[in-house]
C-alpha cells in the first residue's frame, strides 16, 4: 500500500511538473482562483448601522408609548422565542435582560444580529447555547428601541 | 503482485506524463481553443450573473430562470402548472390561478416570453408569457418572480401567436393557432364546414402602466386561417403589429400536407392605432362570452378568479384600413421587427431563402393601393411592392430572427442546425454556426428591442441525442450559448435545460437584481386566517371544517399539539411564517395530504387543506431545513372517531394534565373527559 501511495504521489507530480513546465494558460488559472477567494469576500454579509455605546439614552420614567408599541411588536415577532420570565424557551426568557447587558448590546443583537454573532463573544455563547441564530426580525432602530423600553417595564422599571 | 504494481504504476506514470506534455505543449486544436472560449461563460464562485435568461418551460408550464454567461439556472417559476415543492395550485390561496371557463386547468404549455419595455427598451418590470393549450396569458412579477395574474382567452385555440408587446407595452397580443367556430356559436358542426364555420380570433390585451393588470381591449376577427408568430412594430413602425399565418388554404385535415398546398402564405399587418379608433367610434360589437380572469393578491397572500361575460369584436369589414395581407412563401413561422422598426423579417420555415419586408415599402404600397386582389375581403399587397430583400440561401428552414443593434440579425434554422448571421441592409450572410441540434428559437439579449443589449446569443435546441451523459429514453434539452462580440460566432458553454424551451428574452441582471423583494411585511399581511405572532394561534371548529391559525418560525410550529379532531373534517391549515428575514422559508407536510406541501415565505400565509380520512395520530413538520433545530420542528394531531366527545385542544410547549386509562378507551365510553383547553 506504501509504494502504491508513493508511486500515486510520484504519477501527479511528475505529471505536474510536465504540465506546469508547458502550459503557459496555466498562470492565469492561478490568478483566477485567487480572484475567486477575493470575489467570495465580496459578498460578504451586510450589516445595519452598528449601535454604538453611549448612542442609547435611557431615561425615567418610561416613555408609556413606547412600552405599548414595544409590547406589540414582542407579541408579533419576539413572543415565539422568548418568554416574559427567566425560562428559556428558544432563545433566553426576557426576564432581568436590562441589568444583564448594556443598551446598545440589546439593540444591536435585535437590529444587526449577524454582526453580533460575528463579532460579540457573549453573543456567540448564546448561540452555543440555544442552537439556533436569532432571527433578523426586520426591525428598525427606533422599533429596537421601543422593545427595549418595552423590555425596562418588564424588569420593574417604572 | 508487489512488483506487477510497480510496473503498471511506472508505466501508467510515463504515460501521464507523456499525455500532459502532449496536451500542455501542442498547438492550439479546436479542443483547446473551445477549453479558451470556456472561459468567457465562467462566473467565478461568489460572482454574480451578467444576464437574467428569462426561458419558457414548454410542456413543463413553467418559466425557467438561468444566469448567462453561465447558463446556471436560478429558479423555475409554476406560471400555468401545478407545482407540488411551493404549493403554488395546490394551496388554497394558489387555487384559483389556474381556474378557466373550463374548470382547474393545471397545466399548460407555455411557449413565448415577452419582458415590459418602456420605449421600446426593456424596463424590467413584468415577464409575459402564453398558455398555448387552453388559451391564456400569465404576467409574472420580476420583483417576486412569482406569477401575479392570469387571463383566459376567449375565441381562441392553441394561443401561439402570443403574447408580443408593443415599444411602450400598451398591448400584448393573442392570435389563435387554430381557427375554431366562434365561442357564441354553435360548434358542434361537421369538421368538413371548416371553410363556412371556422373562424380566426386576434386580442390585443391591453397593460395598466402602473399596475401591469391584463384586460382584453379588443379582439379583431379573421379569416381562417392559423396564426403562427408575432411582433409589434416600433420606432417608425410604432403602431403596427405583424403576425405570420399559414394555412391559407383553410384545410382541415393532413395540414402537413394540405396547408402547404400555396406557394404563399401571409404577414397579416394590423395598424392597431386604426383599431383604436374604429373601437372608440363604437364600431365593435359585443359578444357574448366565458373567460377567466385570475389576480393575486399580494396583501392578502390570496388569488380571486372572476369570470368575465363579455368582450368587444372589430371586424375588418366595418373597419377600412385595419387590416392588411403580405404574401410570404412558404408557411411562415417567425416574423420578427428589427430594433429600428423599418424591416420585418419572415421565415418561410419550408423555403430556403427569407424575404425581408420594408415599412417604408409597405406604407407607400398602401398610399398607392398596390394590392392583388382580396382575400376574404381583405387587401392583399403586392408581393414586390413590400419586399426590401430576400436573404438567398441562408440555409434550411428558417425560423426566429433576433438582432444585435449592430446591423446584423441571426437567424435559426431548423433543417440545418445553425445560426447564421447576415446583415439586413445589404442582406449578405456574414457567419454561420452549428447548434446541437436541430435549434428552434434563439435569443440575443434585448434582441426584440430597439436597444437590444447584443453581446451573446442562445440557441434553444429541440434534439438532445448525444450531447450529455444520456438518462434513458427521455433527455434534457440542449442550449448552446454563443459570443457574439466579434465578427464570427464563439461557442462558449452547451447548458441543459428543462421542460422544452420555446422562446427566451434576457435582460441585464442590473435591471432586476436590486429590485428584488426579499420579505412580506407581516404588518401588511392582511390574510383573513394571518396570526400576527404566536399569541394568535388557535384551532376553530365550523361545522366540519377545522381551521388551524398556525405560526412557523425557527424551529417551533404553534401549534403543535392538536387534538378534537374528528374523521371525516376538513381540517385548514393556516400557515404563518413569523420570519421577517431573508431566505428563511418554512415548510409545512401533513401525513396522507392528498394535495401537496406548501412552502411558506416570511411573512406570508399560505393554506393547506387536508382530510381526516382515518382515525389515528397524524404528524406534521417544517419541509424546508431552517436551522439547526429544524428536525425538532413538528408535531401531532389527532384524529377521533365521529362520535367521540374529545374536545378540540391545542398547546405548544405544555403537555396536558397525566391521561387516565379512561380517557383513552373508546370514544363512545361515556367515562371519557372532555381535555381541557
Amino acid at each position: 500500500m506504501k509504494r502504491k501511495s508513493l508511486l500515486a504521489v510520484l504519477l501527479l507530480i511528475s505529471g505536474g511538473l510536465f504540465f506546469g513546465a508547458c502550459n503557459s494558460e496555466q498562470k492565469p488559472a492561478d490568478e483566477k482562483a485567487g480572484e475567486t477567494q477575493e470575489a467570495a469576500k465580496d459578498q460578504a454579509e451586510v450589516h445595519g448601522t452598528e449601535i454604538k455605546p453611549g448612542d442609547v439614552e435611557l431615561t425615567t420614567p418610561l416613555n408609556q408609548q413606547w412600552v405599548t408599541t414595544g409590547k406589540g411588536i414582542y407579541e408579533l415577532k419576539c413572543q415565539a422565542c422568548h418568554k416574559l420570565t427567566a425560562e428559556r424557551l428558544v432563545g433566553p426568557g426576557w426576564q432581568g435582560v436590562t441589568q444583564r447587558r448594556e443598551p446598545h448590546w440589546v439593540m444591536n443583537m435585535i437590529t444587526n444580529v449577524d454582526m453580533m454573532l460575528e463579532k460579540d463573544p457573549e453573543a456567540q455563547k448564546l448561540l452555543e447555547q440555544c442552537l439556533v441564530r436569532m432571527p433578523n426580525q426586520n426591525l428598525s432602530k427606533d422599533e429596537s428601541r421601543q422593545v427595549l423600553e418595552f423590555m425596562r417595564s418588564n424588569d420593574g422599571t417604572k | 503482485m508487489k512488483s506487477s504494481y510497480f510496473k503498471t504504476f511506472t508505466v501508467l506514470t510515463l504515460v501521464s506524463a507523456c499525455l500532459l506534455f502532449v496536451q500542455g505543449c501542442k498547438p492550439k486544436t479546436a479542443q483547446s481553443a473551445a477549453a479558451g472560449d470556456a472561459s468567457k461563460s465562467f462566473v467565478a464562485p461568489g460572482k454574480y450573473d451578467e444576464f437574467y435568461n428569462i426561458v419558457s418551460g414548454g410542456f413543463n408550464g413553467q418559466i425557467n430562470v438561468y444566469g448567462l454567461p453561465s447558463g446556471r439556472l436560478f429558479r423555475i417559476v409554476p406560471v400555468f402548472s401545478q407545482n407540488p415543492e411551493s404549493g403554488y395550485g395546490f394551496s388554497e390561496e394558489t387555487k384559483p390561478m389556474l381556474n378557466t371557463s373550463h374548470g382547474s386547468v393545471p397545466w399548460d404549455d407555455l411557449h413565448h416570453i415577452a419582458l415590459s419595455q418602456t420605449k421600446g427598451e426593456h424596463d424590467g418590470r413584468w415577464a409575459f408569457a402564453n398558455g398555448n393549450n387552453t388559451p391564456r396569458l400569465a404576467r409574472v412579477d420580476l420583483t417576486t418572480f412569482r406569477t401575479a395574474e392570469i387571463l383566459e382567452i376567449p375565441n381562441s385555440a392553441g394561443n401561439h401567436a402570443s403574447p408580443f408587446i408593443t415599444e411602450n407595452s400598451e398591448y400584448i397580443v393573442a392570435a389563435t393557432r387554430f381557427s375554431v367556430p366562434l365561442d357564441d356559436q354553435n360548434g358542434d358542426v361537421p369538421i368538413n364546414t371548416y371553410k363556412k364555420n371556422f373562424k380566426g380570433s386576434v386580442s390585443f390585451v391591453s397593460i395598466n402602466p402602473t399596475s401591469g393588470e391584463m384586460n382584453i381591449a379588443f379582439q379583431i376577427r379573421t379569416p381562417g386561417v392559423n396564426f403562427d408568430l408575432s411582433r409589434a412594430g416600433k420606432g417608425k413602425s410604432h403602431g403596427w403589429f405583424f403576425f405570420s399565418c399559414y394555412n391559407s388554404e383553410k384545410a382541415n385535415t393532413l395540414l402537413e400536407v394540405n396547408a402547404s398546398q400555396k406557394d404563399k402564405d401571409f404577414v397579416m399587418a394590423v395598424n392597431w392605432k386604426k383599431a383604436e379608433e374604429y373601437l372608440k367610434a363604437g364600431k365593435a360589437k359585443k359578444q357574448a362570452v366565458k373567460y377567466a380572469h385570475n389576480v393575486y393578491d399580494e396583501k392578502t397572500h390570496t388569488s380571486t378568479s372572476t369570470m368575465n361575460t363579455e368582450v368587444m369584436v372589430l371586424d375588418p369589414a366595418d373597419c377600412p384600413g385595419m387590416l392588411y395581407l403580405i404574401p410570404c412563401p412558404k408557411s411562415p413561422h417567425g416574423t420578427d421587427v428589427d430594433p429600428t422598426g423599418e424591416y420585418i423579417v419572415a421565415s418561410g420555415k419550408l423555403a430556403a431563402s427569407i424575404p425581408v419586408f420594408s415599412f417604408t415599402k409597405l406604407q407607400d404600397a398602401i398610399a398607392k393601393k398596390a394590392f392583388d386582389g382580396e382575400y376574404d375581403g381583405i387587401p392583399v399587397i403586392k408581393y414586390d411592392a413590400a419586399l426590401h430583400g430576400v436573404v438567398v440561401k441562408p440555409g434550411l428552414g428558417p425560423l426566429h430572427t433576433e438582432f444585435d443593434g449592430k446591423g446584423n440579425a441571426y437567424t435559426s434554422m431548423f433543417v440545418s442546425s445553425e445560426i447564421v448571421k447576415w446583415n439586413i441592409a445589404d442582406l449578405k450572410v456574414l457567419d454561420r454556426v452549428p447548434t446541437y441540434y436541430s435549434i428552434g428559437h434563439l435569443c440575443v439579449p434585448g434582441g426584440p428591442t430597439a436597444k437590444p443589449h447584443g453581446k451573446y446569443v442562445i440557441a434553444y435546441n429541440k434534439i438532445t441525442k448525444d450531447r450529455y451523459l444520456p438518462t434513458g429514453p427521455e433527455l434534457t434539452q440542449s442550449a448552446q450559448l454563443y459570443d457574439i462580440s466579434g465578427e464570427k460566432m464563439k461557442l462558449i458553454l452547451d447548458f441543459p435545460t428543462t421542460g422544452e424551451p420555446h422562446y427566451a428574452e434576457a435582460i441585464p441582471a442590473s435591471m432586476i437584481k436590486d429590485k428584488q423583494k426579499r420579505i412580506f411585511k407581516i404588518e401588511e399581511n392582511s390574510h383573513p386566517y394571518v396570526s400576527k405572532g404566536e399569541g394568535q394561534a388557535k384551532v376553530e371548529r365550523n361545522g366540519n371544517q377545522v381551521h388551524v391559525w398556525m405560526t412557523a418560525i425557527r424551529s417551533h410550529l404553534t401549534p403543535d399539539n392538536i387534538e378534537g379532531v374528528k374523521m371525516g373534517d376538513d381540517v385548514y391549515f393556516h400557515i404563518t411564517n413569523l420570519e421577517q428575514d431573508w431566505d428563511v422559508p418554512h415548510g409545512f407536510a401533513i401525513k396522507g395530504a392528498n394535495n401537496a406541501e406548501v412552502l411558506v415565505m416570511p411573512g406570508e400565509t399560505q393554506t393547506l387543506k387536508w382530510k381526516a380520512d382515518r382515525t389515528g395520530i397524524f404528524p406534521f413538520y417544517c419541509t424546508d431545513f431552517c436551522s439547526a433545530l429544524h428536525q425538532e420542528m413538528q408535531g401531532y394531531l389527532r384524529v377521533s372517531p365521529v362520535g367521540s366527545n374529545v374536545a378540540l385542544h391545542f398547546s405548544t410547549g405544555t403537555n396536558k394534565p397525566a391521561v387516565t386509562t379512561a380517557q383513552e378507551l373508546p370514544a363512545n365510553d361515556s367515562s371519557a373527559t372532555a381535555s381541557p383547553k
